[in-house]
């Protein structure tokens, strides 16, 4: 009988996965992320703009010549030109007026511009100002070897993150980026639950209408029908997802290396051997880690696992619940009621599993996650960040069980809601069916 | 008499009404059993029960000499009223899929499938979509996935409902074939006329009750009430005359080209050789027979009658 079950799945997934859709959306998607990662690099790269001229005017004397110009933008200091007259200079991007006040604080730096005002320049000019202001000002004191102090004095600190795992063993572990993975897998989850979700109750409400369920279940029993397409469906979302991660894999093993620049690959390399002292680095250290973390392959893979167990359990779940409802209803818009009782805790989920990100430790983030309901998407954000694997055990336990008890409601609904049509049922009428024999 | 399905005292209630109240039926072995009731009188309810598709609150059914299994759906074939297939499945894929939910191998199915295709001359349909399919040919589809894993009980709820009257007659012969083959038919229709034509006996159910059981032969004797039809060439004033002593009732009729047909109702106690001596020698008498009740008569007046309560 077992193998009834098995021709139904075979049968749903095949029906899915040979679709034309299916095969496109596969392959696109992560050539559609890695664009994402690439385009903003891609158009930093040739979105230069050109070189700006811009005017100083400067009444203080000793600031315009020690405004340094870069690549994109040329100061020309003008002491002998009055305001007025540089402002008629049309040629010009802008006009810097320093006034005298300046320097004692007293009055702002007006920068004129003929056009739309950069950022990154008013950053800059803000910058070197205050510099330059701060330094004359120390000048004042008379002290001597100021520049030798100076340099003693300035400090910048970087900060290495080692995870200090109970192996004992000291990998390298990147902040960022666990945050980073933790929001992408929760929000990859909650796709997945949704939409592989959906796709239970929109093919069960299918085959309602067009009644071929009545042939079907008069040769399987509607339970065995449910789980089958329940199976069935979870194995495309599980394919899916090993594309997907053997495509990015693939990727990120052959794309990664070349598209690092020379000097971060050789610290890189460097760092993993754990002969770099970060204080040397030219490198910023956070890039360097994240990229670090993202080669190694083991981390990765223990994600990649993580991700299928609680992506399988949370879509058997939630879709033992869509299928509930695509059973009791005739056509997708009736089901819009129903389906608060999936949406609402799935977006408790996502918003838990945001805050989780951002702290996988807080009383708040374990409780959550361990709730059958909630779990999938916070355990998602936390795992990145590394938490006992007691916890992650214990909540996939809780998930699992819990599918099993939502089953075998959602059968005895099932079995009575798929020869149930016209009126609209409400929850009372699903929980009458669980008492039918 | 061999019987292959009995249904004793089966009772299903859903919320606030009794689909099914003490119903009980026996279905002899390789004959046509007509399932007859108007509609909401419970016989989808009843036909679920028998597919095992839903178990009833009491009562039991037996198949084939033992407790009804999940196992012997295998054994059975049903043709739902409401057809249905998947739409965008390509026919031959799912005509296999079905076959093999009914237990039948990969291969045994496809070579039995293509056989059916051939007789039903539909073998290039065989990897079309359903949705490509006018209605009469995924009926034929269909058809074919009910009987194709040789089932011993088939179940055919409004086989002929949107077949052409060529069509319905290939599915009839069919029918009748498979019954001759050894399987037995559960025939479950509106359509009296076909009743008549092909079920050994019926069950009438109203109101979830069985109202109405037996062989189809002695049912329409029973309800039959001595009418008879003379038909003949001659002036039907006079027959009607002759008769009058022994008839209650008359319908005349007029068949054109001079031949008449006068229907005669018999007093209970007149004999009926007296009748037929009588108008033979008033008029030509070129037919003779007895008016049997039809069925769709008697469907209407016993379930007009247990209406009434």
């Amino acid at each position: 009988m077992s193998s009834k079950i098995g021709i139904i799945i075979g049968r749903e997934y095949l029906e899915r996965v040979r679709k034309k859709s299916f095969i496109i959306t596969t392959l696109l998607m992560p050539l559609f992320m890695l664009a994402m990662m690439v385009a903003p690099a891609l158009i930093m790269q040739f979105s230069k703009s050109d070189l700006r001229t811009i005017a100083v005017i400067d009444r203080t004397g000793f600031i315009a010549p020690q405004l340094e110009s870069d690549e994109e933008t040329l100061f020309v200091p003008m002491a002998s030109v009055e305001l007025d007259s540089a402002l008629a200079m049309t040629e010009l991007s802008g006009v810097v007026y320093i006034a005298e006040g300046v320097a004692d604080g007293i009055a702002p730096v007006k920068y004129y511009s003929n056009g739309p005002s950069s950022m990154s320049l008013e950053h800059s000019l803000s910058t070197q100002i205050d510099q330059i202001i701060e330094t004359q000002r120390l000048k004042a004191y008379n002290i001597d070897n100021l520049n030798e102090i100076m340099n003693k004095v300035k400090s910048d600190v970087r900060i290495q993150n080692i995870r200090n795992d109970s192996d004992g063993e000291a990998t390298q572990s990147s902040t960022m980026l666990s945050y980073g993975l933790g929001v992408v897998l929760t929000f990859l989850l909650y796709m997945c639950l949704l939409l592989y979700g959906q796709m239970v109750m929109t093919s069960i409400i299918e085959e309602k209408n067009n009644r071929v369920l009545e042939i079907v279940v008069s040769s399987v029993s509607p339970t065995r029908l449910m789980l089958g397409k329940i199976f069935g469906i979870c194995l495309v979302a599980v394919s899916q997802i090993v594309i997907w991660g053997v495509l990015i894999a693939a990727m990120s093993a052959f794309l990664l290396p070349a598209l690092l620049p020379e000097n971060v690959a050789g610290e890189m390399a460097a760092l993993n051997a754990g002969q770099l002292d970060l204080a040397q680095s030219t490198v910023d250290t956070g890039l360097l880690q994240a990229i670090s973390m993202l080669g190694n392959v083991s981390y990765i893979l223990s994600l990649f696992g993580m991700l299928i167990l609680f992506l399988v359990g949370g879509f058997l779940l939630y879709s033992a619940i869509y299928a509930a409802i695509g059973s009791a209803v005739d056509n997708i818009q009736d089901a819009g009621q129903l389906q608060s009782f999936i949406i609402f805790p799935v977006v408790i989920g996502i918003i838990f599993g945001m805050t989780a990100a951002s702290d996988p430790t807080s009383s708040l983030s374990f409780w959550t996650s361990l709730i059958p309901f909630t779990s999938p998407m916070v355990m998602m954000a936390r795992i990145p960040s590394g938490i006992p694997g007691w916890e992650i055990v214990l909540s996939l336990v809780l998930l699992y069980l819990t599918f099993f008890v939502m089953v075998w409601i959602a059968a005895k609904i099932y079995r009575v809601g798929i020869f149930m049509y016209g009126k609209k049922p409400t929850i009372k009428d699903l929980i009458r069916w669980t008492r039918y024999k | 008499m061999d019987t292959i399905l009995k249904v004793e005292n089966v009772s299903k209630a859903y919320t606030g009404h009794k689909a099914l109240d003490g119903v009980s039926l026996s279905v002899p072995r390789a004959t046509v059993y007509g399932l007859l009731g108007p509609n909401g009188a419970g016989k989808t309810t009843l036909i679920r029960i028998i597919n095992h598709i839903t178990a009833p609150d009491s009562g039991s059914v037996t198949f084939d000499g033992h407790q009804l299994t999940a196992a012997d759906v295998a054994h059975i074939g049903y043709l739902p009223e409401e057809r249905g297939l998947y739409k965008k499945m390509k026919v031959g894929d799912q005509a296999l899929f079905f076959a093999r939910l009914k237990g039948l191998s990969r291969a045994e199915a496809t070579r039995s499938l293509h056989e059916w295709f051939d007789r039903f001359d539909i073998a290039d349909w065989w990897n079309r979509k359903v949705e490509e399919l006018s209605k009469g040919m995924a009926q034929k589809v269909q058809f074919i996935i009910t009987v194709l894993h040789r089932p011993k009980l088939l179940i055919f709820d409004e086989p002929f409902s949107g077949f052409d009257p060529i069509n319905a007659q290939l599915l009839r012969d069919e029918i009748l074939k498979l019954r001759d083959e050894g399987s037995t038919i559960i025939f479950s229709t509106h359509n009296m006329a076909s009743v008549e034509e092909i079920c050994t006996n019926i069950t009438l159910i109203n109101k979830g009750q069985n109202i109405l059981t037996g062989n189809v032969e002695e049912i329409r004797h029973r309800f039959s009430d001595g009418r008879y039809n003379l038909t003949f060439e001659g002036d039907p004033r006079k027959l009607m005359e002759t008769l009058e002593p022994l008839s209650s009732q008359f319908r005349l009729s007029d068949g054109g080209y001079g031949r008449h047909t006068l229907e005669v109702l018999l007093k209970e106690e007149a004999p009926l050789q007296e009748m037929i001596a009588k108008a033979n020698s008033t008029v030509d008498l070129k037919g003779f027979n007895e008016v049997m009740a039809s069925m769709n008569d008697i469907f209407i007046h016993t379930v007009e009658a247990s209406d009434r309560g």
